[in-house]
């Protein structure tokens, strides 16, 4: 009985968080619609349900009684393996992001267990592997698509993808030069960030986030363009390219897109609040109830993205590339520099 | 446990498979990915090796192969870019001006 | 046993995809298979304590290099087939080609097995002549790779930069003068 009790939990936790994560793009598609309506005066989606809250539901049974199109020219393999690609990368990409400490629930199991999908010893490196093959989905698409704007819209949105890139992987390595991190796994990145600091500042948490700020910045603008999130949204944005490269699709294959942006979106938050923001301590709960923190800290990073789309302009694309490569991958690699330059004065 | 020579029968093979690609196919592309092949081929070997002798050193050098192994395919490519610009086609063939 | 099923999973296919990449007349169909290729090949690495090395395949191999070679294929939208037009067999059923071609990779098989295979206590199960080195961490690499191998990090340094700036150069449109 034991024995099957633990692989029962784990299996348990997996579909839970499978579930949560398509629960939150369409809890996230409300929101946005919501959010953007309060900060343009007005209420956002209304009719379905109360003040309009299952809004989502009818969105998805519109999307999957739609025809499913396909052009006469595209490639028929790589047309449906696209949003396929896409969407399996955003949902092996939370795998890796622990979320709560290691608990017992409530004495039911005998040894602790460690509340995440998987704990990956080179966790930060694998989160990095896997966004950088969510390329693929959008590029293919725009190619198979076979038509112009689908092309253009692939091609931008993936060097765009591989230029942020650069700046992520460089804020995200400078938090593991920080004392107290032993190893490249998120989980040990989220330990060494639990306490306080000592002396004087002692009402201040130990999160990374008060030793990086810049990195922080960096790190979160980085994050915004890896999803093509405005204002870096220019290769899907509806004035310019039609729809970029998902212009040709429909239905359920399209539903997998943006569901796959958003699955991104929630991904690159809870990364940000593992590395920065620390992860599931928080001042009044015991640590066993951290998760609560977590999906706290989550939830203001994912206010925070929708709050920035629908304030700032949208950047021209030669204006997001210059700024990527010109302005923010030099500061990632100076606050590299940095960093390394603090911790060997500090710790001679 | 698996032994050794079942990584290196692999890596042989894949090695062949590689070469194979570079001398019968006529596109400059595919080329250029059966030497990615065969550079893969090499790495494995590498850490197989570095895993039965216990120490590191098959890791380190593959650090460099795959280094090297990408700057050789931006120049490559780069080269397949400017050579379609002149002659419009992939084919190694087409590039017998120098041919006496 | 579970290490045998996977050893034998990605091994074959690692060999059945870099086979297809060959056979394939669509250049855009040889990359992916060669993406699902590097894949299996990174769980080789990791059967092989490596994880860094399978990480930074995925990141390296699969992630930039397969990406640059989808942009070429893309940009010149690579012709589909490389025989000439009135000849629409397979580039590998040309009779001498696929005949003697494939004899002869064969033989390089079997020859490359032979010598990698006659050293002596080959049979020996991979990680078995030591118990000190278990899954090798990345501080460990970092430490050797910075002290030991020094000039050689630099070189490779100095190596990319000299490719990119190759590369940027060789592939640009001769300004109109």
């Amino acid at each position: 009985m034991e024995a099957y009790l633990r692989p029962a939990v784990i299996g348990v936790m997996i579909f839970v968080v499978f579930n949560l994560l398509i629960v939150a793009s369409a809890i996230l598609v409300l929101a946005e619609r919501k959010i953007m309506g309060f900060m343009q005066q007005r209420y956002g989606p209304y009719l379905v349900g109360p003040h309009g809250m299952l809004q989502p539901i009818a969105d998805i049974l519109k999307l999957v009684f739609k025809e499913e199109l396909r052009p006469k020219g595209a490639d028929k393999l790589l047309f449906t393996l696209a949003p396929i690609l896409s969407i399996v990368t955003a949902f092996v990409a939370f795998a890796t992001v622990p979320f709560g400490a290691e608990t017992t629930f409530f004495g039911l199991l005998d040894e602790p267990i460690k509340l995440g999908i998987a704990d990956i010893n080179v966790g930060v490196l694998v989160i990095f592997a896997v966004t950088s093959m969510g390329v693929y989905g959008i590029v293919l698409a725009g190619w198979s698509s076979n038509s112009k704007y689908s092309l253009f819209g692939g091609l931008r949105a993936s060097a765009q993808m591989i230029s942020y890139e650069l700046s992520y992987a460089t804020a995200l390595a400078a938090v593991l030069i920080l004392p107290n991190v032993p190893s490249l796994s998120l989980r040990d990145v989220v330990d060494a960030q639990a306490g306080y600091f000592s002396g004087w500042l002692s009402v201040v948490p130990h999160w990374f986030v008060f030793l990086q700020p810049v990195g922080f910045i960096i790190y979160v603008i980085a994050g915004v363009a890896e999803t093509n999130r405005a204002p870096f949204d220019f290769p899907e944005a509806e004035q310019e390219l039609v729809a970029g490269y998902n212009t040709e699709y429909s239905s359920v294959r399209f539903a997998l897109f943006p569901q796959a942006e958003y699955i991104n979106m929630v991904t690159m938050s809870a990364v940000a609040t593992d590395l920065y923001l620390g992860g599931w301590h928080g001042p009044f709960l015991p640590v066993e109830y951290g998760w609560i923190w977590f999906l706290v800290k989550v939830g203001i990073i994912l206010f925070t993205y929708i709050w920035v789309r629908w304030t700032v302009p949208r950047y021209r694309y030669d204006q997001l590339m210059k700024f990527g490569w010109k302005w923010l991958f030099p500061a990632a690699v100076l606050n590299l520099i940095a960093t390394a330059a603090l911790v060997l004065y500090f710790n001679a | 446990m698996i032994p050794l020579s079942h990584y290196l029968i692999l890596s042989a093979t894949l090695f062949a498979i590689g070469g194979a690609g570079v001398f019968l196919r006529k596109n400059l592309i595919t080329i250029l990915l059966s030497v990615e092949i065969m550079l893969n081929a090499v790495n494995l070997t590498f850490v197989a090796f570095g895993r039965y002798a216990g120490n590191l050193d098959g890791q380190i050098i593959t650090f460099f192969v795959m280094t090297v192994a990408a700057a050789e395919a931006a120049v490559g490519l780069a080269l397949v870019i400017a050579l379609f610009r002149h002659r419009e086609s992939l084919n190694p063939d087409a590039f017998t001006s120098l041919k006496w | 046993m579970p290490e045998t099923v996977v050893f034998y999973l990605f091994a074959g296919l690692a060999v059945g995809a870099s086979a297809l990449v060959i056979g394939q007349r669509n250049p855009m169909y040889s990359v992916l298979l060669l993406i699902a290729s590097f894949g299996a090949l990174s769980g080789l690495y990791v059967l092989l304590d490596a994880p860094f090395v399978a990480v930074a395949q995925i990141i390296i191999y699969a992630g930039a290099i397969m990406v640059l070679f989808l942009f070429v294929v893309m940009l010149l939208n690579a012709p589909k087939e490389d025989a000439a037009e009135w000849d629409r067999t397979h580039p590998l059923r040309v009779p001498g080609v696929a005949r003697w071609g494939t004899l002869l990779a064969g033989l390089l098989i079997v020859q490359l097995a032979m010598a990698l295979t006659a050293i002596r206590d080959l049979g020996a199960p991979v990680g078995s002549r030591t118990d000190a080195l278990t899954v090798s961490s990345v501080s460990d690499l970092g430490r050797v790779l910075f002290t030991r191998h020094t000039f050689a990090f630099e070189a490779t340094s100095i190596l990319i930069l000299v490719a990119m700036v190759g590369a940027v150069v060789l592939a640009r449109r001769e300004s109109e003068q």
